[in-house]
């Protein structure tokens, strides 16, 4: 086992890193074709989601199989306030939160009194049901398939009523979230993405955050010494609720539709390895898993046989002829395949993901250092 | 009445299915402490076996089709029609059952396979890793199929013989309201037939004794001298045996497509879990219950009481089992807890 | 402030890899929203690229679907750029592309795979306004897919072509202004199938529905059994809906034997379909005499590669479509022959609308004189056209659905091959299945004309 020794200079140094990072992205993801909003915003969103989860998962153990389904309803809830209230996203963000994390605290009541996979099952039991009941009983709700949308005619109750015909746009206190280019909705997320990070930081620092992963390393003798534990566990579980809440709010603050299909298990799932694939327990690592999976899904699956031949135009054509065929089963409608030997390989050669990695590396670094 | 009579055996026929694939993910569970997320890719493998067989049986020779004038097209004659004739024909017709035969070993081959390149490096870590790695293997493993075959369902017929229903109302003196399709009563026999083979097979043979007690309690069997290891990987052989030949008999039911065995991952780790940890009659009879419980709640008189209930019942059942049963139906204390 | 419209793709990125930081801190993407007089959102002219998005389902259940719509978008670029034998542009009529690409530039295009969820389908939408720079984008699988990204369209300013999409929201309540639909609709599937389901199978049925648990599905139900009830005298049994990908519909299936009901109808699509017709035809339902009658099974809509997954249970089975490449006319024909020359087997359904939402989409950019999409959408409003597979068309503008004939088809009974599962019964005019944008399932839409 790794351990690293953290002091409050050393954390500052990391926030202060991470914000950086996050801010200068519309500039170093230029490289790599991935500088423009969408994408942008969905790697602050599932960043804050693989953080959040991981306050469960990377410090008590429990792995929820159900979390995407505090994303749904943050999702609903805030188009409701859209439709409902206001497009100011503030206080649809703010019910989105609040309402997940009541939901996150009814289910986290039930699914806690069990653990290990029996735990697992519950979460995605009931994930579950709400996925498909989402899809086809509630659609008065939520639309079901379609999903649920911000319509011009919707009754703002706070809001100034729409023209006909005019698409209806969310806006922070005036400012759009298209404003800017998009960047205005980028920057938005990117604030909650560090407040987030800082968030998860000091409650992995606190005495609440060692009790946790007192509960990870020995429930049984945590409770043996007159503790009570269930308590720690579901603040733990409402607090990555809510993330997922606020990750689910943001989604729809930025592109306001909310679809059933964000709570479906394979949801779910893909947190579960945002997580592992950056590192489970780390603070960076869930972030880096899911920019990792998010860039794959959207700029891998992009690439098809006609940009990998203009993208290997300065080969020798037979080179190109013969690459371009076993290279199109890696990208374009291939991007699974790739995704799926990235798990693999991240997991048999780095046993803690993404992070492990880094951690090889910095060392290999600091020895020649002392070299 | 007779709409109770036909729901039970369709409950039974899905709980067939539910119970070969929860017997091989309990085995690899109880045995090698794995968790096997590429379990749905062997059942779906299975399935493929059969696919393959077809396709190898149907090998054709080109006929230009002059009907077509728009392009190229051609009619298909299968060289072993053009042969054999009518056994020709047969064998091809059979091509389902035929296919058991040669999806035996190959699946026994793939399950050692992995278990010795893949899983067996992973029996001392964590869990999260055995979930990401068996995850990347069942997208690598579905991905390429989807490369051979396509995205689109591929029909299977089952043999001519078993086409249509058998009057089972009839047989029993029930009237004649209780029709069943033959193909399925078929794969209830044998999804029945292999239930008990595995069980007889770990009750009546050493080898099986070694399993259990490996089960049980590995760390003393492995005091007392004896190698679980090297039986572990022939038990992960056996498991994805019988998840593909529980494939490959249901394609005349379920037309398969390369995505068939994420479907069904999750319905097999629930059943697992109600049937309980580590127990291998607990699978099984969660996976009948849930089939039944299944079938019931998809009844239209039960839906116009509850909308929606056939969507979640198996969810909403295993909540309450778990609830109730805090190892579900008859888990082991301890296994898979922390 | 000129770099604005200038923009910079990634590649050029790429090759410069010294890009000044001026030009990286401004990237493509700061191009105004609104499209004021003269300026909108990824002008090829501006750019100097004109680049098309083709969002295809590439993964999930319907990536062989969006393979073909793939292919038919790849078709439809050679034509236009002059490349090939043409295919529909020697019959389209009015035809204004000349084969240099559209107004001069050359076509190109990028893909992305919406995996057939909303959400993915938006992401990759996004990514080809905001990224790539795309004019128009086009491609679907599902309706729930067609309804959010056209929502997208109209949001982000940009044409959406509506690839594969048959429910009625489409161009109904949820229909936009950025947003058309070639493709025909479940009301038009009713409106088509209701002579030939009277003349074939007679008045006073009882009628069982399976019906996919969404609202593609209910709002199927709803037509077929509004247009069967009123003048066949066609009754309702039951109408069981079903959850999607089920896999097993046995437990659907067994109450049906013993309803009383003499015909089914399966209101699904894709997968489903194949397994609750397969599994139907197990119970023997297709063997039955119910009320004197022989029992029937109607698939509302066919594909040609739902034919091919359902086998020889299809044979027999009454169905409607869009199109289908046995179809004789010059049009389809001219189409059917360069699709087969390239891939070597006939287009789907899905390949033909999107093929020909391409060529609609450039010829009427010629037709405007501008890439503007308000000109665009002007253009392709109330536009009659033929030549293009459907007989003589026409793009109403009063909810952007194109008014055409319609198709009604039966599974073959005597199949050469797998692609030759369907036969044309009967070819309905778009008279009969013309109806009220408005009324009925439509009601509820935005208005714009």
């Amino acid at each position: 086992m790794h351990i690293d020794k953290f002091t409050p200079k050393s954390d500052m140094m990391m926030l202060l890193g991470f914000a950086a990072a996050v801010l200068l992205m519309p500039l170093w993801l230029q490289p790599f074709g991935a500088a423009y909003p969408d994408l942008m915003q969905r790697f602050a969103i599932f960043g804050l989601f693989a953080i959040g989860f991981n306050i469960l998962f990377g410090q008590t153990g429990y792995l929820s199989f159900g979390h995407a389904a505090f994303i749904g309803v943050g999702s609903y809830t805030t188009v409701w306030i859209f439709k409902l209230f206001t497009l100011n996203i503030l206080p649809a963000m703010v019910a989105g939160v609040v309402v997940s994390g009541i939901f996150a605290l009814i289910i986290g009541f039930i699914c806690l009194r069990r653990t290990g996979i029996y735990f697992s099952i519950l979460t995605l039991a009931l994930a579950q049901m709400s996925y498909n009941l989402a899809y086809s009983v509630l659609t008065p709700i939520t639309m079901g398939e379609t999903g649920l949308q911000v319509e011009a005619a919707d009754p703002r109750a706070w809001d100034a009523p729409l023209a006909e015909g005019a698409v209806p746009r969310t806006n922070l206190f005036g400012i759009e979230m298209t404003d800017f280019g998009g960047l205005a909705g980028f920057y938005i997320c990117a604030a909650f993405l560090i407040v987030g990070f800082y968030v998860a930081l000091r409650i992995t620092r606190s005495p609440f955050g060692s009790m946790l992963r007192g509960l990870k390393t020995n429930q049984n003798r945590m409770s043996y010494t007159g503790l009570n534990t269930r308590p720690y566990a579901l603040a733990a579980f409402v607090i990555s609720g809510m993330y997922a809440g606020l990750a689910g709010s943001l989604m729809a603050a930025m592109d306001p539709l909310a679809g059933a299909e964000r709570m479906q298990w394979t949801a779910s799932g893909e947190v579960v390895l945002m997580t592992i694939l950056g590192g489970v327990g780390t603070l960076v690592g869930p972030f880096l898993g899911a920019v990792a999976i998010k860039y794959f899904e959207n700029i891998f699956s992009a690439i098809d046989g006609a940009v990998l031949t203009s993208a290997l135009d300065f080969l020798p054509d037979f080179l190109v002829s013969g690459l371009v065929p076993v290279l199109s089963l890696f990208v374009g409608k291939g991007w699974h395949l790739t995704l799926g030997l990235i798990f693999m390989l991240v997991v048999i050669f780095l046993p803690g993901g993404i992070m492990e990695g880094y951690r090889r590396i910095k060392a290999r670094f600091s020895k020649q250092g002392e070299e | 009445m007779d709409a109770i009579i036909l729901q039970i055996l369709n409950g039974l026929d899905k709980g067939g299915a539910y119970a070969l694939i929860a017997l091989g993910l309990t085995l690899i569970f109880g045995t090698l402490g794995v968790v096997n997320f590429a379990h749905g890719a062997l059942f779906m493998l299975g399935a493929f076996v059969a696919v393959s067989v077809r396709e190898v049986l149907t090998i054709s020779t080109k006929v230009k089709d002059e009907s077509v004038t728009f392009f190229e097209a051609f009619k298909e004659i299968p060289y072993l029609e053009l042969w054999l004739g009518d056994t020709g024909r047969a064998i091809i017709d059979w091509s389902v059952p035929i296919s058991i035969l040669i999806a035996i070993p190959i699946m026994l081959v793939i399950g050692l396979v992995m278990e010795r390149g893949l899983i067996r490096h992973f029996y001392r870590r964590a869990h999260a890793d055995q979930i990401l790695v068996t995850f990347g293997l069942a997208i690598v493993i579905q991905e390429i199929i989807k490369a051979i075959y396509g995205a689109n369902p591929i029909p299977q017929p089952a043999p001519e013989m078993f086409e249509g229903t058998a009057n089972i109302g009839a047989l029993l003196g029930l009237g004649d309201n209780i029709v069943y399709p033959k193909w399925r009563l078929v794969y209830l026999g044998f999804a029945a037939i292999i239930i008990a083979a595995v069980f007889a097979f770990l009750q009546f043979t050493t080898f099986g004794m070694v399993v259990r007690a490996g089960m049980a309690d590995r760390q003393t069997v492995q005091l007392l001298g004896i190698n679980i290891t090297k039986r572990f990987s022939i038990v992960f052989g056996l498991a994805a045996v019988v998840a593909g030949l529980a494939g490959l008999m249901y394609t005349p039911i379920l037309s398969p497509n390369y995505h068939m065995g994420m479907d069904f991952l999750v319905l097999s780790f629930v059943v697992v879990v109600v049937g309980g940890m580590g127990s291998l009659p607990g699978a099984v009879a969660a996976g009948f219950l849930l089939g039944i419980l299944q079938s019931f709640a998809s009844m239209n008189e039960i839906k116009q009481i509850i909308p929606g209930i056939d969507q979640v019942i198996i969810y909403l059942v295993a909540m309450i089992v778990l609830l109730v049963r805090p190892r579900g139906l008859m888990g082991r204390k301890g296994v898979m807890e922390d | 402030m000129t770099d604005k419209t200038q923009g910079v793709s990634r590649r050029t990125v790429l090759k410069g890899t010294a890009a000044s930081a001026a030009a990286i801190a401004v990237p493509s993407f700061y191009i105004p929203t609104a499209s004021a007089a003269g300026s909108f959102r990824n002008d090829p002219k501006a750019s100097g690229k004109c680049v098309l998005g083709f969002n295809v389902p590439q993964s999930g259940a319907y990536a062989d679907e969006g393979a073909d719509e793939l292919r038919a978008f790849k078709l439809a670029v050679k034509h236009l750029n002059g490349e090939g034998d043409g295919g529909m542009m020697n019959t389209m009529k009015p035809m204004n592309l000349k084969g240099n690409g559209i107004l001069g530039m050359k076509v190109e295009y990028v893909t992305g795979d919406t995996q057939t969820k909303s959400d993915a389908a938006r992401a990759s939408a996004k990514r080809m306004i905001e990224k790539d720079g795309v004019i128009m984008f086009s491609g679907g699988s599902s309706s729930g897919v067609a309804i959010a990204v056209q929502a997208l369209a109209e949001e982000m300013g940009t044409i959406f072509m509506a690839g594969l999409t048959h429910s009625n929201d489409t161009t109904g309540k949820d229909r936009r202004r950025h947003g058309f639909r070639h493709m025909f609709n479940c009301h038009q599937s009713a409106l088509a199938l209701r002579p030939v389901l009277d003349n074939a199978y007679g008045k006073d049925r009882q009628v069982y529905h399976l019906t996919a648990d969404y609202s593609w599905g209910w709002s199927q139900q709803d037509s077929i059994e509004k247009g069967m009830a009123a003048e066949s005298n066609w009754q309702t049994v039951a109408n069981v809906k079903t959850p999607v990908g089920a896999g097993d519909f046995s437990q659907y299936i067994t109450p049906i034997l013993n309803s009383g009901a003499d015909t089914l109808v399966l209101n699904h699509y894709g997968g489903d379909m194949v397994n609750s017709l397969t599994q139907a035809i197990q119970f023997g339902l297709k063997d039955k005499q119910v009320n004197g009658k022989d029992f029937q099974i109607i698939v509302p809509l066919f594909s040609r590669l739902m034919a091919k997954g359902a086998g020889d249970n299809m044979k027999g089975i009454l169905g409607s479509t869009n199109w289908n490449w046995k179809l004789t006319d010059e049009g389809s024909k001219a189409f059917v022959k360069s699709f087969g020359q390239e891939y070597g087997f006939p287009p789907s359904q899905a390949a033909h609308t999107c093929y020909v939402q391409t060529m609609l989409y450039a010829d009427a950019v010629e037709r405007a004189g501008t890439f503007d999409p308000q000109a665009v959408i002007a253009a392709l409003e109330d536009h009659e056209f033929d030549g293009m597979g459907n007989g003589a068309s026409l793009y109403r503008k009063a909810d952007h659905q194109v008014m055409k004939n319609g198709l009604v088809v039966r599974g073959n009974m005597n199949p050469t091959s797998d692609f030759d599962r369907l036969e044309v019964l009967d070819v309905v005019s778009r008279e009969k299945l013309t109806y009220d944008p408005n009324e009925g399932p439509f009601a509820g839409g935005a208005q714009w004309s």
